[in-house]
């Protein structure tokens, strides 16, 4: 319903000790990352957002609205935003129940707007259902964080904005929490910021990546597109990966093999059956991936894609990071490869060429 | 019989002088210490050092400027001449402002304490979810500074009942009107009726047990309370 | 520099040490009901002058000083405001038999800060104000006093309702100074000197007399400051000054 429309987010300025310079458009849709390390003013920039944090020159627009410009300031109360904090800080007087209804709209208000999430569905969703009356203090770590992210999502948000919502959490409770946000983020309409410092979580969750670094927007954009840019430091981290969106386009029984399709290849990948196209997320390590010139038939790698090189980086003193277009004509999806600089040189490898990408293993989410 | 009317009437007033003046405090008090909580104006300590100025000052400072400010000549006349009294000085309101003036830190401190404690976080949080700052306030901030609350108008209400200089200073010994518990004391000492004023000086002792143990109660509950 | 510094430093301990400790003077702790406080300051500095005794003061209400007393108190002399305490002391055998006399007789006013105001015994009659201050009858002469006179005037029925009581008679004072009270009986003591307002001296016979007596307790039984004192106090010197303050003597003296 707010397709084709952004999120336009502007903030120049002094916050206490640190300097805030940032500029970035979003489409709002989607989950979008606002992505890099611990005080590189993310959470600022969220808090300005929801109008909780105030700098003077700023400016932000989503979906046609104005929140705040020179002249205008909508105060948090006033903006249809859904606040997840890092800490679940539910309110302790209330119970589980009172807690996720506090935000929703009044029936009367809403008589003829249909919420986009009813009480059941969300409830449904985070798996909530038997803690509704219990006090706050009663849960998990884990339970409290879904019951805010419910709470969040019932006040029928037009942006949900989400701080860290797992960085609190033990290894554990993360795992526990990630599907249902995956669940979150396949069922709702609503777009998401979310705020983190983990390339895990941005792997797996988002569709667009806002990279931070000391206040400032390094770069924004899709985020396959900012894995594989080799001028980012994404690319050229020791985890350096790019997720992939699939659809799946068959099953292989015999084998167990799932056969999922992207821009310019196709992959085989064991797992169970699914709907024919659904969309699947792939994550390719750069480690994972080496490049030949000939189509070996003889190697157990399952996938093995014509591709060419689009363009390398060095990576240190002995290894080269090269950046694949999938595909013969290399215009399909990209792809990162990490080799020693020896193989490049013996195989006298070059931008433009074309060869192809053996893919030893790929993540399936 | 030690609790005759003479030493009933003392009681019942004094239980009515601190009842008006703790609503009257939570009324007034709850504004203030959300502002000195909340505020940043600079100049929000100084307020707060008057209003905590009672815990100090020897109850004749407060007694003597009041006497002065409720009569004739002072705002406490102007207020008395709209129902065409002199003076505020000896009649049941007069001591009620004493009082309000004099237990204001007991009550206003607490709730501060527990606004404060409470953090930027719960109203953010409700701001977030489209609550107005009234509402706000209302469903999360009174309600979690609730001990606060408890705490003071209990410390509001004992130091009222046992406040003494600034009714002897202000209150003219009326019977019924102005003369409450701790000064119908002071007068059954000064007239050798030690019996009267033993009666009376129990029940203050054990009222004064009784508020300490409620006291520490609540703090215990607050502890609690905080996860 | 230092040095003289230091010396100077050391001459000052020296004098005030010599101070503490008078070579020849003796010295007494004098209890003084709050009402005389002004007047036995005067006394004190001509006890002083004439003597070269010291007469420490120490000033309360007289049930207050009565009490610090009868607990051990260091007093050698009691001025007390009435006529009670100071003969209880000697039969309760903290004063020294035979030495209570009386050195001032309150005279009671009525007294307003409005120059207007009080005309004489009428203005009692006709009751045209709002509250008249007193002191505590049960706890103070003054009070009593007040009382007594109203009665006699046939007015304390009608005025009852009227009537705001002081804790003492300094404080019944402060009520109609503060004009919180449009009038009130207060000593004379209290508003010698002054020349504003308006005021009745109450006619002597319309209450019993306000005796103030002193006793010589047994702590200062041999104490000559002590007796020095009590002797000055009885002399034309302190009289004088007595009555300038307000109060009546003794005419028996």
């Amino acid at each position: 319903m707010i397709d084709d429309q952004t999120i336009e987010a502007v903030f120049r300025g002094r916050l206490g000790g640190f300097v805030l310079d940032t500029a970035f458009t979003l489409p709002a849709h989607g989950l979008t990352a606002l992505f890099g390390p611990s005080g590189c003013g993310k959470t600022s920039v969220l808090r300005c957002i929801a109008g909780l944090t105030r700098i003077a020159d700023g400016l932000c627009r989503v979906g046609g609205d104005t929140w705040q410009d020179k002249t205008t300031f909508r105060p948090p109360h006033m903006r249809p935003i859904g606040y997840v904090f890092q800490e679940a800080s539910l309110f302790p007087h209330l119970s589980v129940r009172r807690n996720l209804t506090y935000g929703a709209p009044h029936k009367s208000t809403a008589a003829g707007v249909k919420p986009a999430v009813g009480f059941e569905e969300t409830v449904d969703l985070l798996g909530i259902g038997h803690l509704l009356d219990r006090a706050p203090a009663k849960l998990s770590g884990g339970e409290r964080q879904r019951v805010a992210i419910g709470r969040a999502l019932l006040s029928d948000p037009r942006l949900l904005l989400m701080d860290e919502p797992l960085s609190a959490l033990d290894a554990e409770t993360k795992e526990e929490i990630l599907p249902f946000l995956e669940r979150l983020h396949a069922r709702l309409a609503v777009p998401i910021l979310y705020v983190s410092h983990a390339i895990s979580e941005v792997e797996r969750l988002a569709d667009h990546l806002v990279l931070m670094n000391e206040g400032k927007v390094l770069a924004a954009g899709r985020l396959g597109d900012l894995q594989s840019d080799p001028r980012l430091p994404l690319a050229l981290s020791r985890d350096a990966s790019v997720s992939l969106d699939a659809t799946v386009e068959g099953h292989d029984s015999t084998y167990g093999l799932l056969e999922l399709s992207v821009r310019g290849g196709r992959f085989l990948v064991p797992a169970p059956a699914g709907c024919s196209g659904e969309m699947r997320r792939l994550s390719i390590k750069a480690g994972d991936v080496s490049l030949s010139l000939q189509p070996s038939s003889g190697s157990t790698i399952l996938n093995i894609l014509p591709c060419r090189i689009l363009s390398h980086t060095r990576r240190g003193e002995h290894e080269v990071v090269a950046v694949l277009g999938l595909g013969s004509d290399g215009m399909g999806a990209h792809l990162l490869a990490r080799m020693t600089r020896r193989s490049w040189t013996m195989l006298h490898l070059g931008d433009g060429q074309p060869l192809f990408a053996q893919v030893k293993s790929v993540a399936l989410r | 019989m030690l609790f005759s009317a003479d030493t009933l009437v003392p009681i019942r007033l004094t239980l009515e002088l601190a009842l008006v003046t703790t609503v009257l405090l939570l009324i007034v008090g709850t504004p203030l210490a959300w502002w000195l909580a909340r505020s940043r104006a600079w100049w929000k300590e100084a307020a707060a050092s008057v209003v905590s100025l009672p815990l100090v000052l020897p109850p004749t400072v407060l007694g003597f400027y009041l006497l002065v400010a409720l009569g004739p000549n002072g705002p406490g006349g102007a207020l008395a001449s709209l129902w065409g009294a002199r003076t505020l000085a000896f009649t049941f309101e007069g001591l009620v402002i004493g009082s309000v003036l004099y237990s204001m830190p007991f009550v206003v401190q607490p709730i501060r304490n527990a606004f404060e404690a409470m953090g930027d976080r719960p109203l953010e949080v409700a701001a977030t979810l489209r609550a107005s700052p009234m509402k706000a306030f209302w469903t999360v901030a009174v309600p979690l500074a609730r001990p606060g609350f408890l705490t003071g108008a209990v410390l509001g209400f004992a130091h009222t009942v046992g406040e003494f200089g600034v009714v002897l200073m202000i209150g003219g010994n009326i019977p019924g009107e102005t003369k409450v518990l701790s000064v119908a004391i002071y007068d059954y000492v000064e007239t050798s009726r030690w019996s009267e004023a033993n009666a009376l000086a129990a029940v203050m002792v054990v009222f004064a047990f009784a508020v300490i143990l409620s006291v520490t109660a609540i703090g215990r509950r607050l502890g609690h309370i905080t996860e | 520099m230092k040095t003289s510094t230091l010396t100077m430093v050391a001459a000052g301990l020296a004098t005030a040490l010599s101070f503490g400790v008078p070579a020849q003077a003796a010295e007494t702790n004098v209890a003084v009901a709050a009402n005389f406080t002004e007047a036995v300051k005067e006394i004190a500095d001509a006890f002083a002058k004439s003597t070269g005794d010291t007469a420490k003061l120490s000033f309360g209400s007289s049930g207050q000083l009565y009490t610090q007393i009868t607990q051990g108190a260091p007093f050698q002399v009691f001025l007390s405001a009435d006529d009670v305490r100071p003969k209880k002391a000697i039969t309760e055998g903290f004063g020294v038999e035979g030495t209570d006399f009386t050195y001032a007789i309150g005279k009671l006013v009525l007294w307003s800060p409005d120059a207007e105001r009080v005309k004489g015994e009428e203005t009692l009659k006709s009751g045209g104000f709002d509250k008249i201050a007193i002191a505590n009858p049960t706890a103070a002469p003054y009070g009593a006093a007040a009382v007594e006179t109203m009665k006699k005037l046939g007015v304390y029925d009608a005025l009852k309702a009227k009537i705001v009581e002081g804790n003492n008679i300094s404080q019944a004072f402060q009520f109609v100074d503060s004009k919180n009270a449009e009038l009130g009986f207060v000593a004379l003591s209290q508003i010698a000197g002054r020349e504003d307002g308006s005021q009745w001296l109450v006619p002597q016979e319309d209450y019993t007399p306000i005796r103030q007596d002193a006793v010589l307790l047994k702590t200062g039984a041999d104490n000559e400051a002590a007796k020095a004192f009590i002797e000055f106090l009885k002399g034309p010197e302190a009289r004088k000054i007595i009555e300038k303050y307000g109060y009546a003597v003794d005419g028996a003296q």
